[in-house]
């Protein structure tokens, strides 16, 4: 593969921006002047929190969607539609249910008009390559997901691509299946047994991406776009025990984990925060959960993410997330790929159920701006009720129409432990009745 | 895929047939001599109806059983590509959808006995003096109460084509046709036959009440069972309407087992989830084609066809490609379009006015409106009745499966039972007992529609969570708490869905079941239906479009106030799972 090396870039990806309408008209930011080039012979990876635009740039590479703007190109050709060259993985596996696993991998050939018998040739050799031998005429409910999934790689090996995209190709898979199945590609691809010059993957573990990757490139969100470049020169096969792997995963958690402390909501007036501020939403019993956590042994109210995240069978992704609410919260602090407990969160640990839905709601006025916001309305207004169209229009000059949804669902979810104020389903109103 | 290809494993014994072969010939040969009976018969000229009147001998019922079999069987073959058209065209074109969709919502809400008129007179026109016309208008007839649910079903299929597929189908260059056939036609399957399985046995009252049609002085007969029945009530002879129920019990239990059977249990694949189900349905029929070697070989060549035929690279639009800044919808364009509907339909709304007004004045327009209401009264006093009686019925049958198991294909084989057969036992008892049509004729309208109500309660009562059950047993839930805390909730939805089908159902059966008549004797009932069948009779074309016209009104009205907001909310707060 080496002799490939030299070679023009298979992709070239110039300066790309895209952006979507927001719920007032405007437009969203998803994707800010990324540079991307993938010669042949190389294993890249996409690694970021989900929305940070990594599966929109995968999609834009795909054909699937277009640029804004930008130079998007394939083997020196501006892509404009799927390129030839170019074969996908899905996270879903999206395979046809009422096709058998032969005729689901043979789709793709069919699409180019080859003909039946070199159809039926490549087909069974891709079949075997992967590992489904016998499973030709299963239809894929009849499948485990890995099973699938390896019908996925099947399907998209067969049409013999330059570059294969993979969108969070294990992400639906359990543990052990898809820790076989990367071992499996890994070796594969050493082997140099697979029929492409390239692969790209989006990811949102970490672990994964060292396992794997020879490049990987770390997205930061809001607008999506590239943060850094990491070069992971381990040879394969890798192992996650190994020092230099476990430093390299710490780094990048490090790294990530200060991303995050930019986009903490600390002052007023930087976009992003205040009103605007995307929730997600944690139900109130995993925070509390959390919090108990660390409070409690082996951490004292401190903890190493990675080692967190291993021990509550997290993500990273996931892990992120829980850690960033709770520092919106100010029960905790992320900083350096830790986790820490501030005074209030300790204080949070040992409280009773009611001191602790006080707590929670005094935090949450304080420190969640459009909480703050709906709060003073309700109290203004001689009804003491408000419909929450009118938040959502007020949320959507800022996000999409996704993302105000998400974001009042929180306000809901910790409003109602908080008992700050309620909100009926039904005819979408806020108000301070709660039922006695 | 070639036939070699395919039979390359097994070669050798492949070809040679089994036990299964002998029987399984039999019934396709059979089928095919059936449908070439049938065709040569519509080929004479019309005056051989006159030669050969339709008698009530029962020895040529099953040649009438036949004749009526083939003409719901071409309807039900034109419905599919109707279907296939118009919600392909309505899926993929944003413009197109602005139309079609509406319209759609509009025909199904129109009277379909009521399109007999135009379409007889069309047809007959087309064909002067030859059986095909009169055939053709009474095909369209069962078409127009078959089509629109099926494209329908499609259409919305085809907008919630999962996103993943989509992508993969793109990213794997499907051309447009290709996608079609590979992802939006087996994806919207099982829909579609569940919907073609309703329209076959709602297709039974109209071809019963289509067959024999008297527009104005033409009277057309063709043979079929729904003429016989004609005749059997015009004589009075009551031996005749039980052999025409007897056949058409025959002919429903036929149609279910050789056709709908196979195809519900082949199509099982086609359903959209990633997990086997527990029990997948079975047929008999089916397994016997499954078990033939020579015959499974036969079908081969046009599995090749078929794919042939799908792979072929038409460049159809896909869908709106690589969705950019370039492809932000024209405003000029939509501007320009949306004078054209509008020009459209006001041109429309002139000629209607314009025939209309020749003839008739607002006074007429008021009475219609009038005896309109009276028919929505019978209308929701019957689904309130029916309600009472069936949904009690449903829940006791549903959390029984055993005994569901068995009434549900009762209920609809009821459903499909034409509301003419009935006509004998209501008007005997009504001038027996001297009781007034306006009342006592009404029944007749839900007689065939009731049934929806009931086996859709029967269904939402089986699917009820056995844990929610237990709950409210051990929290010692009972009597009408039990029912109102409990089950009422749990079945509306699916309740909901059989009283806008049997809402819908009845205002259609209102044109037959307003006006019964036994031998000499003639009932009528005063309300909409009657009105536009006594215009028909006449052939009075304004008053039978002003009939239409406020039967659409009202019966789009209905929907639109009553029972879309109760289907919305049943969906948004008490869908269970």
């Amino acid at each position: 593969m080496l002799d490939h090396v030299n070679q023009a870039s298979l992709l070239d990806i110039r300066g790309v921006c895209r952006s979507f309408p927001k719920g007032s008209g405007e437009e969203l930011r998803v994707l800010e002047q990324v540079d991307l080039t993938i010669r042949a012979g190389e294993i890249v990876g996409l690694l970021g929190r989900s929305g940070s635009g990594k599966s929109t740039l995968l999609r834009i590479i795909a054909g699937l969607i277009a640029p804004s703007s930008g130079d998007a190109k394939c083997r020196g050709e501006t892509i404009n539609g799927p390129p030839n060259a170019v074969a996908m993985v899905f996270q879903s596996f999206a395979l046809f249910p009422w096709l058998t696993v032969l005729q689901n991998v043979e789709l793709g050939l069919e699409a180019l008009g080859i003909d039946s018998t070199e159809r039926r040739t490549r087909a069974l050799a891709a079949i075997d390559l992967i590992g489904l031998d016998g499973f030709e005429s299963a239809y894929p409910k009849e499948l485990s997901g890995g099973m699938r999934q390896r019908v996925g790689f099947a399907r998209a090996l067969v049409v013999h691509p330059d570059l294969l995209l993979m969108d969070e190709p294990f992400s639906a898979l359990d543990v052990l299946t898809a820790e076989t199945l990367r071992t499996d590609l890994i070796d594969l691809w050493t082997e140099g047994r697979l029929p492409i010059k390239s692969v790209l993957m989006v990811t949102h573990n970490i672990e994964e991406a060292v396992l794997m990757c020879d490049r990987i490139l770390v997205f930061a969100s809001n607008p999506g776009r590239v943060a850094a470049e990491i070069k992971v020169d381990l040879p394969h096969p890798r192992h996650r025990l190994d020092p230099t792997f476990r430093q390299l995963v710490d780094s990048i958690y490090a790294r990530m984990t200060e991303r995050t402390e930019v986009r903490a909501p600390a002052i007023e007036g930087i976009p992003g925060t205040g009103v605007g501020l995307v929730l997600q939403h944690v139900s109130s019993n995993v925070l509390s959960g959390l919090i108990e956590t660390l409070a409690g042994p082996p951490y004292h109210g401190h903890a190493d993410l990675p080692v967190l995240a291993s021990s509550l069978q997290l993500e990273a992704d996931e892990i992120f997330h829980l850690g960033e609410s709770l520092q919106l919260l100010r029960f905790a602090q992320l900083s350096e790929g830790d986790l820490m407990l501030t005074e209030a969160g300790k204080r949070f640990a040992h409280l009773e159920t009611d001191a602790r839905k006080k707590l929670f709601a005094e935090h949450l006025i304080n420190y969640v701006p459009v909480v703050g916001l709906i709060r003073r309305v309700l109290d203004e207004r001689p009804s003491h009720s408000a419909p929450a169209a009118r938040f959502r229009n007020e949320l959507e000059d800022y996000m999409a129409e996704d993302q105000a949804d998400e974001t009042l669902k929180t306000i809901v979810s910790w409003a109602r432990y908080g008992e700050l104020f309620a909100y009926d389903e039904q005819s979408e109103l806020f108000s301070l009745e709660n039922p006695h | 895929m070639t036939l070699q290809d395919v039979l390359s494993p097994r070669l050798g014994q492949a070809l040679r047939p089994n036990i299964w072969d002998a029987v399984a010939i039999v019934l396709v040969i059979g089928a095919m001599v059936l449908i070439v009976y049938g065709g040569e018969q519509t080929t004479l000229p019309l005056s051989a109806l006159d030669v050969d009147p339709v008698t009530l001998d029962p020895a040529r019922l099953p040649a009438y059983a036949l004749r009526t079999t083939m003409r719901m069987l071409l309807a039900i073959v034109c419905s599919i590509i109707f279907t296939f058209l118009y919600a392909a065209l309505a899926a993929k074109s944003r413009r197109a959808e602005m139309v079609l969709i509406p319209l759609l919502d509009i025909l199904q809400s129109v009277p379909i006995l009521g399109f007999l008129t135009f379409t007889v007179v069309f047809f007959l026109n087309l064909f002067p003096g030859e059986v095909f016309g009169a055939e053709l208008a009474c095909v369209f007839a069962i078409f127009t109460s078959q089509a629109w649910n099926m494209t329908f079903s499609m259409y919305q299929s085809m907008r919630n084509v999962p996103k993943d597929l989509e992508e993969a189908s793109q990213s794997f260059h499907l051309s447009g046709w290709q996608r079609f056939w590979r992802l939006d036609v087996p994806f919207a399957m099982p829909g579609l036959i569940w919907n073609a399985m309703m329209s076959m046995s709602g297709g039974w009252f109209f071809v019963v009440a289509s067959e024999a049609i008297t527009v104005g002085n033409t009277t057309v007969t063709l043979p079929g069972i729904g003429s016989f029945v004609a005749l059997a009530i015009k004589e009075q002879n009551l031996a005749a309407i039980g052999y025409a129920m007897l056949t058409m019990f025959l002919v429903i239990i036929a149609y279910d087992q050789l056709l709908f059977r196979p195809i519900v249990a082949w199509a099982d694949k086609f359903r959209f989830e990633q997990t086997a189900s527990a029990t997948a349905p079975t047929s008999w029929v089916l397994d016997l084609f499954r078990r033939t070697r020579a015959l499974r070989a036969l079908t081969y060549p046009f599995a090749a066809l078929n794919k042939a035929v799908s792979n072929w690279h038409i460049a159809l639009p896909a869908r709106l490609r690589m969705p950019t800044k370039t492809n932000k919808p024209s405003h000029v364009v939509d501007a320009i379009w949306l004078a054209i509907i509008i020009a459209g339909t006001g041109y429309a709304v002139w000629k209607i006015y314009q025939y209309l007004s020749a003839t008739l004045g607002p006074s007429d327009v008021i009475s219609a409106v009038g005896y309109g209401l009276l028919t929505l009264a019978r209308v929701s006093v019957l689904i309130a009745v029916a309600t009472l009686i069936w949904v009690p019925v449903g829940v006791w049958i549903g959390l029984r499966p055993k005994l569901a198991e068995r009434i549900q294909p009762l209920a609809q084989f009821l459903a499909a039972f034409p509301a003419n057969l009935a006509f004998p036992v209501f008007v005997v008892v009504i001038v027996r007992y001297d009781l007034s049509p306006n009342v006592w004729l009404s029944p007749l309208m839900i007689l065939g529609t009731q049934w929806y109500i009931l086996f859709n309660v029967i269904a939402g009562a089986s699917a009820f969570p056995t844990d929610l059950r237990e709950a409210a047993g051990s929290f010692h839930l009972k009597g009408w708490r039990w029912w109102i805390k409990v089950v009422l909730p749990g079945i509306f939805p699916y309740y909901i869905t059989g009283a806008i089908t049997a809402s819908g159902g009845s205002w259609n059966a209102s044109i037959v079941a307003e006006v019964a008549s036994w031998g000499d004797t003639h009932l009528m009932a005063t309300g909409l239906g009657a009105y536009i069948a006594t215009a028909t009779e006449a052939g009075d074309f304004p008053r039978v479009v002003l009939g239409i016209a406020i039967m659409c009104v009202l019966v789009t009205l209905f929907n639109r106030l009553f029972w879309r907001p109760l289907y919305a909310f049943g969906e948004r707060r008490l869908r269970l799972g």
